[in-house]
């Protein structure tokens, strides 16, 4: 499982990669933490609102910071 | 922040220099005494009346914005296929939820030029997002008045408006080429939606209610019914205060409380110290409404003072290349308006100042060429000075 994290490296996004990390830990998945941090890249993937949260290719979350255990609730289904 | 990464060189030269400052200012001279305690007198008037029954109410409004609104739902009626009208008058009035934090104006300015509605509503959106921001609305309100408060808001929103129609009209042609890319403006799958639009709506007002009848001011014997709401202001406040609260135990559960205080923290930590020393440098320039700090007010008075055309042009202009940190203009105004500047000026300068400075031009005319960066500059100018001017007539 590819996780990433998109933003600039503004405080909610470092925040967010934090939550991923937190999240990862506790339910003991194989997953791997990609930050995307240029913009234009950002925008191809179709994001505009940071921070976002991406798992397999697929948007889950635009600009939220989203706790630890909602990211678990996304990294389940 | 930066330290980190200054050479040891470097940072003696930045010592050595805070040294000779320190060293040949006459700090005995009435005017610099003066001046550092105005600076705090101001510090302390906004810590007084400001910070905690405006500020920390509207941090917790703009943190619920960023958590529990939808902010991608607004983002659809941006898209390439969004219809014009709904477009430009989404993009004008959309920064009060979208530009809660002044980093995501550019990115969200340039996905709606580049792969959106094109380059009218991704302009409106740009001049309009940081000076209707939540914040900001209601700090204005608060120190300088419901008439330029208002006055503010629906006229940034109105230039705004005209700025993206007139940049469309003028470079029609160029906007052709551009990549549409709707998914940008769809709202992705796993947002959810927990609460009912009224439920959100109940949430919203009780807060704003509270952040309303907590900052009623008495008018004065002018209206009976204004000064009866202020002898009731804690009732009321009070009330609402209890709303939000059974909202709150209700209909929200305790990983999002968390959330939502989390994000309300994080907002107080980037902006207080901003605002702090907004306030600290204005008071040590300006001074206080009434009294005078470093700069003489008849420098301010001959500049900006009264509302002649001039003084709005050079309000305007000024504005446009002064860098303001996120909400410091206010102070900076307010030290400006207590130093002779006219309200007309006034308003000039809040129309023009936080949406342009010289380092968000570079920015911007990076993303869209010189030209249309000039073109842009330009209306803001022209703008603000009419606006400015015509306050000062009507009002």
């Amino acid at each position: 499982m590819i996780i990433k994290i998109l933003g600039k490296g503004c405080p909610k996004c470092k925040a967010l990669e934090e939550q991923a990390t937190l999240a990862i830990a506790e339910i003991g998945i194989d997953a791997s933490i990609e930050k995307v941090t240029d913009i234009d890249q950002i925008m191809d993937m179709g994001v505009m609102i940071t921070p976002a949260l991406v798992i397999d290719g697929e948007i889950k979350s635009v600009g939220k910071l989203l706790s630890k255990d909602r990211i678990i609730a996304l990294l389940k289904t | 922040m930066t330290n980190k990464d200054l050479s040891p060189n470097k940072k003696l030269c930045i010592i050595i220099a805070t040294f000779l400052v320190v060293y040949f200012i006459p700090f005995d001279h009435p005017r610099i005494t003066g001046a550092i305690q105005e600076a705090f007198f101001m510090l302390a008037d906004y810590a007084h009346e400001h910070v905690l029954l405006c500020v920390v109410p509207a941090m917790f409004i703009a943190g619920a914005i960023v958590v529990f609104l939808n902010q991608q739902a607004v983002m659809k009626y941006l898209g390439p296929k969004a219809n014009k009208v709904v477009a430009y008058s989404v993009a004008s009035v959309s920064g009060s939820i979208l530009a809660v934090c002044s980093c995501t104006v550019l990115p969200i300015f340039k996905g709606i030029y580049k792969k959106g509605a094109g380059l009218g509503p991704a302009v409106s959106f740009l001049y309009s997002g940081p000076a209707i921001n939540i914040l900001a609305i209601i700090l204005s309100y608060k120190v300088f008045g419901w008439r330029m408060g208002v006055t503010r808001m629906v006229v940034s929103i109105l230039i705004a408006f005209l700025i993206g129609l007139i940049m469309q009209k003028i470079f029609k042609k160029e906007d052709e080429k551009r990549l549409a890319d709707e998914r940008l403006f769809k709202t992705p799958s796993a947002d959810y939606v927990v609460r009912s639009l009224p439920q959100m709506i109940m949430f919203m007002v009780s807060m704003i209610g509270i952040l309303v009848f907590l900052n009623w001011a008495p008018s004065d014997g002018v209206s009976l019914l204004w000064d009866g709401i202020f002898n009731f202001k804690y009732w009321i406040s009070g009330s609402f205060a209890l709303l939000l609260i059974y909202i709150l135990i209700r209909w929200f559960s305790r990983s999002e409380l968390g959330e939502w205080i989390l994000a309300t923290r994080d907002f107080a930590l980037q902006i207080l110290p901003l605002l702090f020393s907004g306030v600290l440098i204005a008071g040590f320039l300006l001074g206080r409404p009434g009294f005078e700090a470093l700069i003489p007010s008849g420098w301010i008075e001959t500049l900006v003072g009264g509302d002649s055309l001039f003084a709005n042009f050079f309000a305007a202009i000024s504005g446009t290349f002064m860098y303001f940190a996120t909400l410091t203009e206010i102070p900076i105004v307010q030290g400006l308006l207590g130093a002779g500047m006219g309200e007309g000026p006034a308003v000039a300068l809040l129309l023009a100042g936080p949406s342009l400075s010289l380092p968000s031009m570079l920015v911007i005319g990076n993303e869209l060429g010189m030209k249309k960066t000039l073109v842009y500059v330009l209306l803001v100018v022209f703008f603000s000075t009419i606006a400015g001017f015509m306050y000062g007539l009507i009002l």
